[in-house]
């Protein structure tokens, strides 16, 4: 196995009494696209800003790019592309110029900076808005361009929070059709979100985290089959009635649960299930059958549901 | 041994030559020592968002108050009390070192308080900058540099106006411009400080310029000699860096009599201030951003 670019032993984060992270360890390999996937609050944001030297930890090891960020937190950052959760564009400056100021900060020559500018607002479809001011820009403009200036020293990990939170699917398509192409070019992604699709789509292993801690760690299908059933029965009796309806049917499937609005049976084949239901003299409003999907292994790990 | 127990060990000693640790040493040798610089370049692109501000005030600055105060408000004070009553010399020369002084402090005004509020919470650059290899005193320290410029700028074109006016007798007179702007700096040193510890503007920036700064330049020798107050009162001028300056200022531009140790008290004093500012701004920003 090649050097890891990313080693997290033990990694904790304490603020006061309260342990956003508490104690995470993991490996990312070069190229090698990492998700983190849990709900807000889980301790991604504050493990992605440990990992890009600018949060110090409080207990653990942290090794990037073979560097400890304690020591040597500006020749990490140096070598890491980073999109925040919230955009934090210059407003003061136009769309071209937030590459070039940034481009400077890693020392890099400004014909070199300006001739990577260029190829980055042909990257992030942005060539027409190269003299825009960034508050005329669509939200998926903002954040094509947050990652157009994350690229601008060409990183080697580019750590990416929750890229695609408060986008339409259109806009959402297109990013990730962006980072698609970074990760076949071999550059290495960190990124966090508390959407399942996005880590199907996006990650080629990823930790279930939460509170803290990690609950679960592999590839997203490989965590689909550990745990979890291939299909998923969803059924709905209207809210009042589900928890009676689950009490009459409690058995089907491999395992059932029983959510507000719904009830999930997990089973090898979705459809026979329902059959079953309906031969039982239940009729439900709706029924859907569906693959199962890392939102399932999240229900299954916590008990509870990702976006809620 | 795996790899990461190799990756953990290996960063106790140097990176291997070659490897991309070692290549990240290297090159950002270069932020490090420039960094600061890169932060200004940045403040003064930004300026050029509100360059029209800055250059009107500039040259409307000088020209309202030493017309105001220099010859409006001179003529009253000349006749009434003699040509040289104030501090020896006219009032014009008297009042354009002291008005010179608070115009680096208005700079500092401008440019300690909003930009930095904003650096740190409506537009987040300071995160944006520290994400990159950029630490948080390069940041304080651009910020200063660019603000030292702007002032240098500011104080130069209001020493061209006292030029003009006649305000200016001694040789040495250009001296009082950077006097001005370790004044402006002095004070602003400690704004800037004290406007990184907000993290919410409650008015808290509006009472500074309300209740500092106005009553600073009002009761700071600024328009009469400070012996002319009670000396209940003195005590303001003594702490406020626009007096030390002010004076300071005076001994350039016309040659005002004062001590030499007290001269030398003035320059500690606002150099004192602007260490202070400076240091304390630097660990609030680098307290902020380490969250």
């Amino acid at each position: 196995m090649p050097e890891p670019v990313i080693v997290a032993q033990n990694l904790v984060k304490k603020y006061k009494d309260f342990a956003a992270v508490a104690g995470v360890s993991f490996e990312v390999a070069p190229g090698e696209s990492f998700g983190l996937l849990g709900p807000n609050g889980a301790g991604k944001s504050t493990t992605m800003r440990m990992v890009g030297a600018v949060s110090t930890r409080t207990g653990g090891d942290l090794r990037v790019l073979g560097l400890d960020p304690n020591r040597h937190g500006p020749e990490i950052r140096s070598r890491l592309g980073v999109v925040p959760q919230a955009d934090n564009l210059d407003t003061e400056l136009r769309v071209r110029e937030n590459l070039l100021v940034y481009g400077r900060y890693f020392g890099l020559p400004r014909a070199q900076v300006a001739r990577r500018a260029d190829e980055l607002l042909a990257f992030a479809q942005l060539e027409d808005k190269a003299k825009a001011k960034v508050d005329a820009l669509s939200g998926g403009m903002k954040r094509r361009l947050t990652i157009a200036r994350a690229l601008i020293n060409d990183p080697s990990i580019l750590l990416l929070d929750e890229p695609t939170t408060g986008l339409d699917p259109q806009a959402r398509h297109i990013l990730w059709d962006r980072l698609f192409r970074l990760k076949e070019q071999g550059t290495t992604l960190l990124l966090t979100t508390h959407y399942m699709d996005e880590a199907e789509q996006l990650c080629d292993r990823l930790v279930v985290i939460d509170k803290g801690v990690i609950m679960a760690e592999g590839a997203p299908a490989q965590l689909i089959r550990t745990y979890s059933s291939r299909e998923v029965l969803e059924v709905r009796f209207g809210s009042d009635l589900n928890a009676d309806v689950a009490a009459q049917i409690a058995g089907m499937g491999d395992r059932i649960e029983v959510l507000p609005d719904r009830i999930l049976i997990y089973s090898e084949n979705g459809e026979s299930e329902l059959v079953r239901i309906v031969e039982a003299g239940l009729t439900p409003i709706t029924s859907l059958v569906r693959r199962s999907s890392l939102e399932d292994v999240f229900l299954r790990l916590t008990g509870r549901t990702l976006v809620e | 041994m795996s790899a990461a127990q190799r990756a953990l060990d290996a960063a106790q000693t140097a990176p291997p030559p070659g490897s991309v640790g070692d290549r990240a040493i290297r090159s950002t040798r270069r932020t490090r020592r420039w960094g600061s610089w890169y932060v200004a370049e940045h403040r003064f692109l930004s300026l050029r968002a509100y360059a029209q501000t800055v250059v009107v005030t500039a040259i409307g600055n000088p020209v309202i108050y030493l017309y105001a105060m220099g010859v409006g408000l001179a003529t009253l004070v000349d006749a009434n009390l003699g040509a040289d009553a104030v501090g020896g010399v006219s009032y014009l020369a008297f009042v354009a070192p002291a008005l010179l002084c608070s115009a680096a402090i208005a700079v500092a005004g401008d440019e300690f308080t909003y930009p930095i509020m904003l650096g740190f919470k409506w537009n987040p650059v300071f995160f944006a900058m520290n994400a990159a290899p950029i630490q948080p005193g390069q940041i304080i320290n651009g910020i200063v540099i660019a603000v030292a410029v702007r002032m240098f700028v500011t104080c130069g074109i209001f020493y061209g106006f006292m030029l003009l006016f006649g305000a200016v007798s001694a040789a040495a007179g250009f001296v009082s411009v950077f006097v001005a702007v370790l004044t402006g700096l002095g004070f602003g040193a400690l704004l800037m400080a004290y406007t990184a510890t907000l993290t919410e503007d409650t008015g808290q920036l509006a009472m500074v310029m309300r209740f500092i700064v106005l009553p600073m330049t009002l009761f700071s020798g600024t328009f009469f000699p400070l012996a002319v107050l009670p000396v209940w009162l003195q005590w303001i001028g003594w702490i406020s860096p626009l007096w030390h300056g002010a004076e300071l200022a005076r001994v350039f531009s016309y040659g005002a009599n004062e001590p030499v140790w007290l001269g030398m008290l003035h320059v500690l004093y606002l150099g004192a201030l602007l260490a202070l500012g400076w240091i304390w701004a630097r660990r609030i920003t680098a307290r902020r951003l380490n969250k």
